[in-house]
């Protein structure tokens, strides 16, 4: 299926909900969403990726776009996800230590609000 | 040897295709269910790869992406000296689903930095992002999950173009689960 992008806000944090395939064709539309989120100031994000079917490099790509945007505001990018075949992307190219990866939205809140 | 060929025009709209060709096939090829999903994702990054470098040299030049199931073959006939060495050393080369992606784009102006390791620069981002490149999108980092995802690679890039063949061992006894189509 194709890319579907929602968005809300919880507290001080706005929560990017996405469903579908992140890829080559449909990643473009996810960068404009968090660059349009930060001009807009939000600086804490959380991207809930629990009904993401498929990621590659491109979409890994634009979350660590994401990243570098909201740091630069001493901002936060965390991602949620449980998927191990979403997972082991991660892994391969060892951006689970990059990014803080949540099993739910409230635990993303909550990790971040505990800092 | 059944062969599979698929020409796509150099648009990021048939990555999708081609991903779910090859995942089809490699199904009905008998790849394990575990080894779909690498499958797709090796397969994803080489066709986007492609289309980066077709957009930047050549956009109105097709991409070749052929899916061979070797389980009936024989020492092949038209392998080159290139493919040879990605043979298993017991020469079972019977028993593999062997995926090839051949672009047309001059391998010297695009050529990645491939099993790089630090992850610095490997990601474009807005104003990173070279003239007519995709952005988000990094060449390097799309053949380093290549690298870790295919059972065997090859990435031959020459004047000509730019030859990724990757292939995984074929679970003949095991068919695939027909409920995970």
């Amino acid at each position: 299926m194709d890319l579907k992008l929602d968005h809300y806000t919880e507290g001080d944090t706005e929560i990017v909900v996405v469903e579908g395939e992140i890829d080559v064709y449909t990643a473009p539309r996810l960068r404009e969403l968090l660059i349009d989120l930060v001009n807009k100031g939000n600086f804490h994000l959380v991207v809930n990726m629990e009904k993401v079917e498929f990621l590659d490099s491109t979409g890994l790509g634009v979350l660590v776009g994401g990243l570098k945007r909201v740091r630069a505001h001493d901002g936060t990018l965390d991602l949620v996800c449980t998927q191990e075949r979403i997972l082991k992307i991660f892994r391969i190219t060892g951006l689970t230590k990059v990014f803080g990866i949540h099993s739910s939205v409230q635990e993303a809140i909550d990790k971040r609000s505990a800092k | 040897m059944a062969t599979i060929t698929l020409t796509i025009s150099a648009l990021p709209a048939h990555v999708r295709t081609a991903r779910l060709m090859a995942a089809t096939v490699a199904r009905r090829a008998g790849i394990a269910a575990s080894a779909i999903d690498e499958i797709r994702l090796a397969v994803g990054e080489a066709c986007s790869r492609a289309v980066a470098a077709h957009k930047l040299h050549c956009p109105t030049q097709p991409i070749l992406l052929q899916l061979i199931d070797g389980k009936e073959s024989e020492a092949s006939e038209s392998r080159t000296d290139a493919a040879s060495r990605l043979l298993p050393v017991n020469g079972n080369t019977a028993q593999r689903f062997e995926v090839v992606v051949s672009d047309r784009a001059p391998a010297k102006d695009t050529e990645e930095r491939a099993g790089t390791s630090m992850l610095d620069g490997l990601f474009l981002d807005g104003d990173d992002t070279p003239p007519g490149g995709i952005s988000g999108f990094s060449p390097g980092l799309g053949l380093a999950v290549i690298t870790g995802l295919a059972d065997e690679v090859e990435i031959d890039p020459s004047d000509r173009g730019t030859v990724v063949r990757m292939s995984w061992p074929l679970a003949a006894e095991h068919p695939s689960d027909p409920r995970s189509n």
